[in-house]
């Protein structure tokens, strides 16, 4: 293996053709109304990158991502209600000045928890620190007690589904069921019509790329060998004298930033943020673009993620009524046949016959060796 | 509109001469003349919309999946109906209708961005959609971005108005006020027991519901309960009801719920033929779930029941069951879905052109007196006036009409004194 600390060469490869994917190609290629939703795909994307390194090398499954990206949207979302809930905005209700379904709740005065978010700053940091405080919390009352595997999963979705009814419940303050809808100007700048969605989505590709790079500074550092270790034997790890559950925690906590990250931008690319998203679906949907793209694979999981949301796409606008079971199926499929992915396949079946093609000096033992020593992965 | 009150006698006669024709002759004139002249497509499409010479896209955008298709099924075949007549009349400017369904998949983002595509893709010329209010909450921003024409069929809780929507359903004050006049007058009720699901829909209604009665009928609210989505243990609320003994109990529950409300509510020994019962969220749809012998005796507060008798749906119940099957029930959704596609229609003829904006400038004023509910007229606030009924629920599922407003109520949807 390369010993570089950040990346491998084919692997800078790898991220040079994503970035030339993302950057050139699809703007090139597509309107603006499909740009935005790849826009939305990408969103996505951070999750399965967080879920790469919390379950593809720490080995940790959480089936509640929809919780850090649901905190980490109603943040950004809060903040972008509020500057659309401006008194000459809201006029029209019995109390104007405060987000409408608050009116249409008999709420008179802005709670005290909204207030802080009439700043950006507080916004920004919120999105960050709410979700990773939050998994801190969760990580330190499981991780500490040794509660791992199959209860963790659990109790994530059950996280997930006491978001959902706290979101749903408290209408009055959450937009329940309907969610924060008709977000319109960030500080100002109109984030709706078409330009303002190009621009969101260079950013969002931009700040998936610095979340590519520490994703990869964390696999190629020490901590990332000890978290595929304390996967594959954890006790041993635990007898070496490292804290099993401090590195779990963290693997948890970056999960959980990437995941609000998310949030927060699908906030800003689709203007709307709502509890369908927070709950146990979602979280498992999210789960399976990773599994898609290779759970052990960081490119892999943008590129599953991408694909598995474009054939759902695809597939609902030209079978309305069948989509659904399309879906179904190509996940079955994709599981029994590919269970590393499509990262799985690339490594196993294509990079070779490239590499053979080429003359590579390399060519398949040294993608099989990794994946199997080390979990690195395929690209 | 106080001139329309003036009116009230006058038109009520003239209405009633206009359905017993309207069957037949409202609809086989109405095409010939834009057959006659088929206007240049330059002329009547200057927003980029898609219209060819021969053809007009329109589109429909329900859930097929997902937990609301059980109850957007049916306004997805009222809409597939009532464009299939368009057609074979010879559509709409003498283009015939094209449909582009789309699936919300009971996702309010995905209804957003289905919405979205729908306009800016396939350029639409109008939306026929969504169902519940999160769904048309989500769609609301995108079709007045855009620029699209949605035409709403459900009834719903108001405080909403768009230039560039058409709520076929009723508001809630529409839906409620009168229901609950009469089951005053009728039943001498007095104390009133709300129940819920909880969301915006029954919470508003809730509220519009209690100042009615607090402050008009002059009675008394002893309990009001919400339950979450999909709840099924109404145990705990049927015993206060037991205990406080309410005149009249009114419900808003919705969906699945309301299977187990019921059945729980007979177990327990509540015989609502005794028992005065009023529902806002029961047509006949919800009846073939939760079984005619659980619900028979309760009373229910629509606009339409499929058992109306008035010579439009006596050709309407017919063609719906021959395209969709002996076996399918409509309910008060279903009919104002089908509602959507004609007064489209008939607002494009009148303001000559498939332009959103001249569209949304001629819809006041509109009137569909071939509307399967009698005669409905579209209000500068772009709701419809029409008639508030109540029916009591029978054994075989269907609803007799107990009673209905001499006169169309004005749809009013930011209500003075109810908020």
């Amino acid at each position: 293996m390369n010993d570089s600390r950040f990346a491998t060469r084919s692997e800078l490869i790898g991220i040079l053709v994503l970035a030339a994917l993302l950057v050139v190609v699809l703007p090139l290629c597509l309107d603006v109304f499909r740009l935005n939703l790849v826009a939305k795909y990408l969103t996505y994307a951070f999750v399965a990158l967080g879920l790469v390194i919390c379950w593809g090398y720490g080995g940790i499954l959480s089936l509640g991502q929809g919780v850090f990206f649901g905190l980490g949207g109603y943040c950004m979302a809060m903040f972008l209600k509020l500057e659309a809930s401006s008194v000459e905005n809201t006029k029209i209700q019995s109390t104007p000045g405060i987000p409408d379904f608050m009116d249409w709740n008999q709420i008179t005065a802005l709670p005290f928890f909204w207030k802080p978010f009439h700043s950006l700053t507080f916004t920004i940091a919120a999105v960050i620190l709410v979700p990773g405080i939050f998994a801190l919390i969760i990580g330190a009352a499981m991780f500490k007690r040794r509660v791992g595997g199959t209860y963790f999963a659990i109790i994530t979705q059950a996280v997930a589904a006491i978001l959902t009814i706290l979101i749903v419940g408290q209408q009055g303050y959450t937009g329940g069921i309907n969610g924060m809808t008709d977000l319109r100007t960030l500080k100002g700048w109109d984030i709706r019509p078409d330009h303002a969605k190009i621009v969101l989505y260079f950013f969002e590709v931009g700040l998936l790329f610095a979340c590519i790079f520490i994703a990869q500074f964390v696999r190629h550092s020490k901590l990332g060998r000890i978290l595929v270790a304390m996967r594959d034997q954890e006790d041993r790890v635990r007898f070496s004298g490292y804290s099993v559950a401090n590195f779990k925690i963290f693997a948890f906590c970056i999960a959980a930033v990437f995941a609000a990250i998310g949030g927060a931008m699908f906030a800003l690319n689709v203007g709307f943020m709502s509890p369908s998203f927070v709950g146990i679906v979602p979280s498992i949907e999210m789960v399976i673009y990773t599994a898609v793209g290779g759970r052990l694979s960081i490119l892999g999981a943008v590129y599953g993620t991408i694909l598995v949301n474009f054939a759902k796409t695809s597939l609902s606008e030209s079978f309305p009524e069948l989509w659904l079971f399309g879906l179904g199926g190509l996940f079955i499929a994709v599981v029994l046949a590919f269970p590393n992915g499509l990262a799985g396949i690339w490594g196993d079946y294509i990079q070779p016959r490239i590499s053979k093609l080429i003359g590579a000096r390399k060519p398949k033992s040294g993608w099989t060796d990794n994946s199997v020593a080390d979990g690195a992965p395929a690209e | 509109m106080s001139d329309e009150t003036n009116k009230g006698l006058q038109s009520a006669f003239r209405r009633k001469l206009l359905m017993g024709m309207a069957a037949i002759p409202a609809m086989t004139m109405l095409p010939r003349a834009s057959f006659a002249q088929t206007p240049a497509t330059s002329a009547i499409n200057t927003t980029g919309l898609a219209v060819t010479d021969t053809e007009v896209t329109v589109g429909i955008l329900h859930s097929a999946t997902g937990t609301m298709a059980i109850s957007e099924t049916g306004s997805i075949e009222a809409e597939k109906l009532a464009i299939e007549q368009i057609n074979a009349m010879g559509g709409v400017l003498g283009r015939k209708i094209k449909v582009i369904q789309e699936d919300g998949a009971s996702d309010w983002p995905t209804f957003a961005e289905k919405a979205k595509k729908l306009l800016v893709n396939d350029k639409v010329a109008a939306i026929m959609g969504c169902w519940t209010s999160a769904s048309r909450k989500a769609v609301l921003p995108v079709v007045e971005q855009y620029n699209g024409m949605l035409y709403y069929p459900t009834f719903y809780e108001g405080l909403e108005q768009s230039k560039n929507v058409i709520y076929t359903g009723q508001e809630a004050t529409q839906q409620i006020l009168a229901g609950l006049n009469w089951i005053a007058k009728e039943k001498g009720a007095k104390s009133f027991f709300f129940v819920g699901s909880d969301y915006i829909w029954p919470r508003t209604s809730n509220k519009i519901a209690r100042k009615h009665v607090e402050n008009v009928l002059k009675g008394k609210v002893v309990g009001e309960e919400y339950y979450a989505l999909g709840s099924t243990q109404f145990n705990s609320v049927i015993n206060k009801i037991k205990l406080t003994k309410p005149d009249v109990i009114f419900t808003d529950v919705v969906g699945g719920s309301n299977v187990a409300f019921y059945k729980q509510l007979k177990a327990a020994g509540v015989d609502l033929s005794k028992q005065a019962l009023l529902t806002i969220s029961v047509t006949e749809d919800e009846i073939d779930g939760i079984g005619g012998e659980n619900i028979a005796g309760a009373y229910a507060c629509m606009k339409y029941f499929q058992s109306l008798d008035n010579p439009n749906n006596k050709t309407f119940v017919p063609a719906f069951k021959k395209m969709w099957g002996e076996k399918t029930v409509i309910g008060d959704v279903t009919q104002a879905a089908y509602l959507g596609p004609w007064l489209w229609k008939l607002t494009v003829e009148k303001a000559g052109s498939f332009d959103v904006d001249k569209i949304a400038a001629a819809s006041p004023g509109v009137e569909f007196k071939g509307a399967p509910e009698g005669y409905v007229r579209i209000h500068e606030n772009h709701h419809l006036w029409s008639k508030t009924r109540v029916g009591r629920a029978k054994l075989d599922g269907q609803f007799e009409l107990i009673y209905e407003t001499a006169d169309l109520v004005e749809p009013d949807p930011f209500p003075k004194g109810y908020q």
